[in-house]
């Protein structure tokens, strides 16, 4: 996020957008919501299905899924028709606008409502409630970036953005919700195949030199490989060793079939995890860790503000945190590493990462800090990009809607989203064994639409086969007005109805995301 | 602008109640219907002060301060007035500190003994109700209800779920879903804030029954496992065991200020369950055998070492997590890159 949580309390204006807030990020939508009811704050929501948040909306703008470029090119055209732009902040802080414009002035409300769906009236409506905002956020997640042009879909969030003024001010910005605990934690310690910690390149020499003498040795300058890439090495058998640590691509993974023969192919395959699950099945090697209550360390939340996670109780048997292990691992390979604590590791990143600099162990006990926090008398950055962007001017990106990879056909007759529920996580090894949280939803199901219920003759209830070119999964009926017709949701939570046996794994050319936002399904039902 | 309580003159901001005032200078006025995040009601007469000119006592919770307002917050009358309400309250329904989850931590509790209420000077009534505990995760005890309406104002003012709502009047007055339904059966989303609110324990939290009492309970603050809010949350453990998760009722740190949602709040319970993982496993004729840290660690260490020599650095590739600490996560990039020498090394950001 540019900004942070507290900030959405001063917000005029939210644009939402494939965000399914209030199960997803349910106390951020506390603050939406207060906002909206108690300060009439506008809502912009912009998503196919009939989410929570519509019910609080100023307007809801129904778009099918995948064309979320050419909405935003749509309000960036009317917003520069009818003179709506601020001009002032384009002129000084940003550049490339005049390709914008040529770009946009295609994306006319009428040409948008034939891509996207999106009633005329109900875009400009939408454009003039966000650019005449006097602070205006930008909240999206995975339903922004689970696209092959997943990439373009934020800078173009970026581009509406600038085009109105809207960062770098309290209730502005461009706020992504990071889905997991420690994701933005896991991006920023570089557990990413080009960068190294604080977003430094592995392929430039000058960012590789302070890691070079901090840890004593030469690094590699070719850029590793992504997730899907990693995969693939694996299926052809160019990756020969794989280690996981807290990971299941087994159901988390597109196409899960392919994901199947790739982890089989492996010389070895190490899993450090809490419990088994479905990837463990295929590995050599297990190591039992300890959870979140069991050690020492930090996370750093979706608004850079990074917190400490305590021992509370004694991890079982012989698990251990996963720090000790990769440690013990480390030493055994010659490393010579040293840490007793996790607040050693933390003091080295104080000393190798910029943005981390004053983020102590003795400042986290008394209070949470946001990165950027270069020394330990910075008070920490709530929020981003207040007088210039990283890059100095804000560049303004061109970007062209570009159909989903895979649409609905003749064969395949509905476009098939997925995404994660309030009562479940992720790939549920965690939820799925709480009491409470299984109660709520113990089945997989498929959200449908009433229309295309009578359509198939399918009842709330009944069990429905959902194939896809790549596998088949069963799930439970729930008939509802939240799916468009001829739309369908499934939540990725059930390995026994594993929806990425069904994803298509086609990946955004720049950041390698999958498009778990669109694919085609049949449906049938199961006598 | 300010304001003299109990002879003190103290600057205040226009809008700051009389509480407010003397909350913020240290001077002690007892609530129990008002909470800092909820508009105030004034409705249960617990921290009613005496003002100057002013001819009845005042609920100071509700009263904005004015400039020279005279206060006294500990007269006798005012005493005996706090003294009364909290006889009401206490009569209003039954309340059996012994196995109450709350002792220890009521407001109710400490308010009686405070003032030294040795026995109300009213009857219990006679009904006595039943628990509501049909769901896994909240149980309802109406009898220790005292209508303070904190669960029905933080679950439509903080969390905005419109759920509970105030039915009926005078002695058949209840807080609960619309029409009467369990929570159960309602759209409540079991975020907990009825349950964190709530100065009684007439709403607590069925998995830590009987499992500890505030006494028995060490309180660890961290950070919620799930998703990226990062909400601050106190595990409560006892004997070496997590009986529940709580928040701050009062003066709650960002990001959440005391908010959780059913996931932080109720789904802890991976973390003792039996299916957890206590042993390294190595795969031998196929299967997963038990194996020591020792013989796990020598075993990979001498894989990677081989397949390093044979194909090089880069046919060796890390996951890393999302779920884990940042210190972790370092440690496991440092691990490929400096220790392997490869950059193979991602995480499920994109997932
Ligand atoms: S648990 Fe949350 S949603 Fe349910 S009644 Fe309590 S405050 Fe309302
Ligand atoms: S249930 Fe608790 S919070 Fe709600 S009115 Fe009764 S005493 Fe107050
Ligand atoms: S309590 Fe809920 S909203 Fe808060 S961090 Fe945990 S999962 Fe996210």
């Amino acid at each position: 996020m540019t900004n942070s949580i507290d900030d959405l309390g001063e917000s005029d204006c939210f644009l939402i957008t494939g965000t399914n807030t209030t199960e997803n990020h349910p106390v951020i939508a506390t603050f939406i919501k207060r906002a909206v009811t108690q300060k009439g704050a506008k809502l912009i929501l912009v998503d196919p299905r009939n989410i929570d948040l519509a019910k609080y909306a100023t307007v809801w703008l129904r778009q099918k899924p995948g064309t979320d470029i050419a909405w935003i090119n749509g309000m960036m055209n009317v917003i520069i028709t009818e003179g709506l732009a601020d001009e002032k902040f384009i002129a000084e802080r940003t550049e490339n606008f005049d390709a914008l414009k040529e770009t946009v002035s295609k994306y006319t409300p009428e040409y948008v409502e034939k891509i996207s769906g999106i009633p005329a009236e109900d875009l400009k409506t939408a454009a003039r409630l966000y650019a005449g905002a006097g602070a205006a956020a930008i909240v999206y997640a995975m339903g922004i970036t689970q696209h092959i042009t997943g990439t373009d879909n934020v800078k173009s969030c970026a581009n509406l953005a600038m085009l109105t003024g809207n960062i770098g001010r309290p209730g502005t910005g461009v706020n992504p919700l990071r889905g997991q605990n420690n994701v933005q934690g896991a991006c920023d310690m570089a557990c990413l195949p080009g960068n190294l910690p604080a977003y430094k390149k592995v392929g430039e020499a000058a960012d590789r030199k302070p890691f070079e003498d901090a840890w004593g040795v030469t690094l590699p300058e070719k850029p590793g490989l992504t997730i899907p890439k990693i995969l693939e090495g694996a299926g052809k058998g160019t990756v020969k060793a794989l280690y996981v640590m807290g990971e299941n691509p087994m159901m988390s993974d597109p196409d899960i079939t392919h994901v199947a023969k790739a982890l089989k192919n492996l010389d070895l395959l190490v899993v450090q995890d809490i419990f088994l699950n479905e990837t463990t099945e295929f590995a050599d090697v297990v190591l039992p860790t300890a959870s979140w209550a069991e050690k020492d360390g930090t996370y750093t939340n979706t608004e850079r503000r990074v917190q400490l996670i305590r021992t509370a109780v004694d991890a079982p048997g012989r698990s251990k945190p996963d720090w000790e292990v990769i440690t013990m691992l480390a030493n055994k390979l010659g490393a010579g590493w040293k840490y007793e604590t996790a607040w050693d590791i933390l003091t080295e990143i104080n000393k190798v990462t910029a943005s981390y600099g004053g983020i102590t162990y003795d400042r986290l006990k008394k209070n949470s800090l946001q990165w950027p926090c270069p020394n330990t008398e910075h008070p920490g950055t709530p929020i981003l990009h207040t007088a210039a962007f990283t890059r100095g001017k804000g560049l303004f990106s061109v970007c062209e809607h570009i159909p989903a990879d895979e649409l609905p056909d003749d064969e395949y007759p509905f476009l098939m989203t997925t995404g994660r529920i309030l009562y479940q996580y992720h790939t549920a090894t965690m939820s799925r064994r709480s009491k409470g949280l299984v109660s709520r939803t113990p089945e997989a199901f498929v959200e449908l639409n009433p229309a295309d219920a009578a359509k198939l003759g399918v009842s709330q209830g009944d069990r429905l086969e959902i194939a896809s070119r790549r596998g088949a999964i069963e799930v439970v009926a729930d008939v509802s007005d939240r799916c468009d017709e001829g739309v369908v949701f499934i939540p990725f939570h059930y390995s026994e109805a594993a929806v990425n046996r069904l994803t298509n794994p086609v990946i955004d050319p720049v950041a390698n995301i999958p498009e778990y936002k669109v694919s085609a399904v049949k449906i049938k039902r199961v006598a | 602008m300010s304001i003299t309580i109990d002879g003190k003159e103290l600057e205040f901001t226009p809008g700051q109640t009389v509480y407010e005032v003397a909350k913020a200078n240290g001077i002690y006025i007892p609530v129990l219907c008002h909470h800092e995040q909820l508009k105030p009601v004034g409705a249960c007469r617990v921290c009613v002060v005496e003002v100057e000119k002013a001819r009845s006592l005042i609920a100071s919770c509700a009263m904005p301060a004015e400039n020279a307002m005279v206060v006294h917050t500990n007269t006798e009358r005012v005493l005996q007035a706090r003294k009364l309400a909290v006889e009401l309250l206490m009569t209003q329904g039954h309340h059996n500190c012994i196995t109450c989850e709350s002792s220890g931590d009521c407001v109710l509790q400490d308010l009686a003994y405070s003032l030294g209420v040795e026995s109300p000077r009213f009857p219990e009534p006679a009904e006595v109700k039943a628990f509501e505990q049909a769901n896994e995760m909240i149980v309802r005890d109406m009898n220790k209800c005292v209508l303070c309406g904190l669960c029905v104002r933080a679950c439509n003012e903080i969390q905005v779920n419109q759920v509970l709502d105030y039915t009926g009047r005078g002695p058949t007055a209840a807080v609960g879903p619309a029409f009467g339904l369990l929570y159960e059966n309602s759209e409540c989303v079991f975020c907990g804030e009825c349950v964190r609110v709530c100065p009684v324990g007439a709403l607590f939290e069925k998995q830590g029954r009987f499992q500890g009492r505030a006494s028995d309970l060490e309180k660890v603050r961290t950070t919620c496992a799930y998703c990226g809010v990062g909400c601050q949350m106190d595990i409560n453990v006892k004997n070496g065991k997590i009986v529940k998760i709580t928040t701050p009722r009062e003066d709650a740190p960002a990001p959440n200020y005391g908010s959780l949602c059913i996931k932080g709040r109720f789904g802890y319970d991976f973390e003792g369950h039996a299916d957890r993982l206590t042993t390294p496993l190595i795969r031998k004729n196929g299967e997963l055998k038990e194996a020591s840290w020792d013989e796990a660690i020598l075993y990979i260490a001498d894989k990677l070492n081989t397949i390093k020599q044979e194909s090089g650095p880069d046919s060796i590739a890390g996951l890393a997590s999302a779920r884990v600490t940042n210190e972790e996560n370092y440690l496991f990039q440092k691990f490929l890159r400096a220790v392997i020498g490869t950059n193979n090394v991602d995480h499920c950001a994109r997932l």
